[in-house]
């Protein structure tokens, strides 16, 4: 959280509302929510684009023994979501495959 | 929290009563069912100790500090070695030169107050619904407006909710006390401690719709960013009604 603010890629005098446009500014969000009940679903934004989803959704679903599906969102491109709380795992997968963590955001709980 | 400890409470006297009542029968014929059901009693209730555990062991540098709970530590620094024919360590003598210090200078031993915020009051309505009581007590004690604080609760939880008649915060879905600490507790790290000098004592502004943070403490200024909401799936509820 504390990261050194001069070490960080991006220009710090960029007007930041540029966030707001739906940029995904480089960052994967991982994300949960609550379905009915006690149920819930993880979304991941921001996957790099040089990955192939569907290959991504299908090692996912390998990986974390889940049920999962693909959205397209207008704004925000193409976002993987999966059956129950995965948001470590997809961290983990992702670090573990290259991917800096530092750039995962996880939210939620 | 009360209510969790009486439960806490009514588990342990039932498991002494099924003890003593299981101890005679020892001798005499005791149905195996009646122990199962105890076992499944005791995994019961370990679980229900361990949950008030969590709640009730806080670390010493957490935030959320319930009233009464605060500066209790201070108090017991033992001096071990004067009851030994033993050495004092550094470690130890360092211990006593602050407690001196503190007792007499606070304001040499670098003592700053520190920041605390009582734990949310969090509880279930209903199924579906939950209750963060405390949720205007809380955002005073961070100095920020409710509606932005409630708008990054919302954003990280992926629900929505509303404010009812007492100042409460009604949020849809089950949220546990732990839960929504950690939620605040990220908050306090992207929107109310400085980074400059780690100060609470920080207002929020906003210029041009961009938010910046303002340290009182060391005068330091940052943006800081909006809070982003992103993608949000459509949960089946959602989507019967985009239909209609
Ligand atoms: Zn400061």
């Amino acid at each position: 959280m504390s990261e050194i603010q001069n070490l960080q890629t991006y220009d710090p005098f960029a007007d930041t509302g540029e966030e707001e446009a739906g940029q995904p500014q480089g960052y994967i969000h991982i994300r949960i929510q609550q379905r009915n009940g006690r149920k819930t679903l993880t979304t991941v934004q921001g996957l790099p684009s040089e990955y192939d989803q569907k290959k991504l959704l299908k090692a996912f679903k390998k990986e974390f023994a889940c049920n999962g599906t693909l959205v397209q969102d207008e704004e925000l491109g193409q976002i993987i979501q999966l059956q129950g709380d995965q948001r470590l795992k997809v961290q983990n997968f992702l670090g573990d495959n290259g991917i800096d963590k530092n750039i995962i955001k996880i939210h939620g709980f | 929290m009360k209510k969790k400890k009486k439960k806490k409470k009514e588990a342990a006297d039932k498991e002494k009563t099924e003890e003593e009542a299981a101890e005679p029968s020892e001798f005499g014929d005791l149905p195996p069912k009646r122990k199962k059901k105890k076992k499944t009693d005791m995994l019961e209730f370990e679980k229900q100790l361990k949950e008030g555990d969590e709640v009730e062991n806080r670390q010493d540098d957490d935030i959320f500090v319930g009233e009464g709970e605060q500066d209790v530590k201070e108090t017991k620094v033992e001096e071990a070695w004067l009851n030994s024919d033993r050495d004092y360590t550094y470690q130890e003598l360092l211990g006593r030169v602050f407690q001196i210090l503190r007792q007499n200078n606070p304001e040499l031993a670098g003592e700053k107050k520190r920041y605390t915020i009582v734990p949310p009051s969090v509880h279930r309505e209903g199924n579906k619904k939950t209750i963060f009581a405390n949720v205007a007590d809380i955002c005073k004690r961070m100095h920020r407006q409710p509606e932005h604080v409630i708008q990054f609760l919302f954003t990280e939880l992926g629900t929505s909710g509303s404010i009812d008649g007492s100042q409460r915060l009604v949020i849809k879905g089950r949220f546990q006390q732990k839960q929504i600490e950690n939620v605040l507790r990220r908050y306090i790290v992207e929107y109310v401690t400085c980074k400059t000098c780690k100060s609470p004592d920080t207002i929020l502004t906003k210029e041009n719709r961009i938010f910046f943070q303002q340290c009182e403490s060391c005068g330091s200024t940052r943006s800081v960013s909006a809070i982003k909401s992103g993608f949000k799936a459509q949960t089946e509820k959602r989507r019967r009604q985009a239909a209609q």
